[in-house]
């Protein structure tokens, strides 16, 4: 062993984040050597912290601090219509472009075969199950602007158009291929307003 | 072979895409000369870089690369062929992806294998015009033979038995191919005609299968390709099992 067991241990736990590659690690693991005990012990009460306190809401599976989340909470925001995102960090990218009023689900995920990743690996069951509860009228699929995200947009149209509701997918002009996180919130909030009915 | 540290330019079909870090993304390539590569895209998520789109799986790439002690760089991509209908059509999407998926098993990392990357581009080329769901059933037995592994269908490949003396009863890959009824094992095939539409498909005579309508027969030929390649290559392909079967398989009553 070159390092000592401690800092050993560090560097294959940061190892493990997304992202962070072997030499990464080790970097990280010195700088956090490097810096004053009470930053080290924020950092360390931080991820225990958000671990301990929150979880996923119950009926968007975004994240929450509670049963259910600030969004479901919120009397105001439109039952009817029903934004469906990959990742609770897109919905912060939705909420930038303050134009949209209805309620989220989060599927975390997307239809990725080769990754092993179909419809049951998502959370599309929850999402089956909210749409006549809440009088949905209104899918707005936005997935990302990929080939994975537009599989998913895909698979949900013919899954749920049979039902009568309407399942509309953002205006083109996000950039393809990227990400919705990526996406700045002038050319979100216009593809947004611009959705289009998504046909069989 | 290209050498460290060279610029070479290539065509290359990509098979799979990762994130990297924050900015960049890992791709296979399926290339012409080069055989399978790994190489990273920079600044893919930026929104004003065009390689976001232009290396997303399944597209077919005019690229231009340069070759660093493990991975390459793709410095250079020029679209030859998106297969738009792929990406538009669900089922088109899956079959695509159980194609790149087995290609991917089957091609070894750095190894030329021109015919193979041939077959793909053309195969998806198919998928995309035609939209024939028995596309990528077709393209796994084609795959097998061009990786030396055809099956036995004329004869019994445990005993030998030619078909004018008996029925051939099942199918198991692992064995060899068709079975008679006394050295059985493996799938029991059950539709009459699905030995002939593997026989056509390998006969040169893939066209015509195509444009076969769903039959029990087809369903089954489908089954034993999937079965045929996760033997073949000795793992279980993920892209066969998330449940986006063809619907007009799967409601011929065949599929499971
Ligand atoms: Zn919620
Ligand atoms: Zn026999």
């Amino acid at each position: 062993m070159i390092y000592s067991q401690s800092v050993q241990a560090l560097i294959e736990e940061l190892g493990h984040l997304p992202g962070i590659g072997p030499k990464s690690a080790q970097r990280l693991a010195f700088h956090i050597l490097r810096i004053p005990e009470p930053d080290a012990r924020r950092l360390a009460a931080a991820i225990v912290d958000v671990k301990e306190r929150t979880t996923w809401c119950t009926r968007c599976w975004n994240i929450s601090d509670g049963p259910l989340c600030d969004f479901c909470l919120a009397p105001e925001r439109d039952p009817t219509l029903l934004c469906v995102v990959e990742d609770p960090r897109d919905i912060v990218a939705v909420e930038r472009t303050g134009g949209f009023s209805g309620r989220y689900h989060v599927l975390h995920g997307a239809i990725d075969p080769i990754g092993g990743i179909g419809p049951e690996q998502l959370r599309v069951k929850e999402l089956l199950a909210r749409l006549e509860p809440e009088g949905v009228t209104e899918l707005i699929v936005c997935t990302n602007p990929n080939l994975e995200g537009e599989a998913t947009a895909m698979y949900l149209a013919r899954l749920i158009r049979p039902l009568g509701i309407t399942v509309s997918r953002p205006a083109s002009g996000l950039p393809v291929g990227g990400d919705l996180e990526y996406a700045d919130e002038v050319t979100l909030g216009r593809a947004l307003e611009g959705r289009r009915a998504m046909e069989a | 072979m290209a050498v460290p540290g060279k610029s070479y330019g290539d065509y290359a079909v990509v098979l799979k895409a990762m994130r990297l870090g924050e900015a960049d993304r890992i791709v296979t390539l399926m290339t012409a000369e080069h055989g399978k590569i790994r190489a990273v895209v920079k600044g893919v998520r930026k929104t004003s870089s065009h390689f976001g789109a232009r290396t997303e799986i399944t597209t077919h790439l005019r690229v231009q690369c340069w070759r660093g002690r493990d991975l390459h760089t793709l410095t250079q991509v020029e679209v030859v062929d998106a297969f738009r209908a792929v990406r538009e059509d669900l089922d088109r999407f899956s079959q695509a992806m159980a194609m790149l998926d087995a290609v991917d098993q089957i091609a070894q990392d750095g190894q030329e294998f021109p015919a193979l990357y041939a077959m793909l581009v053309r195969a998806l080329a198919v998928l995309d015009s035609t939209g024939s769901p028995l596309v990528a059933p077709s393209f796994f037995w084609k795959l097998l033979a061009l990786d030396g592994s055809s099956p036995m269908l004329s004869a019994c490949a445990g005993c030998g038995k030619p078909e004018s003396e008996g029925l051939l009863v099942a199918f198991d890959f692992a064995q060899g191919g068709v079975l008679c009824e006394a050295c059985q094992r493996g799938r029991k095939l059950s539709a009459p005609g699905t030995l002939d539409l593997i026989r056509r498909i390998l006969q040169g005579q893939l066209r015509t299968v195509l444009f076969e309508p769903l039959s029990p027969d087809a369903a089954e030929m489908s089954r034993l390709a999937v079965d045929a390649m996760e033997a073949h290559v000795g793992r279980s392909l993920r892209s066969c099992h998330t449940g986006l079967v063809q619907p007009a398989l799967r409601d011929s009553g065949q599929v499971p």
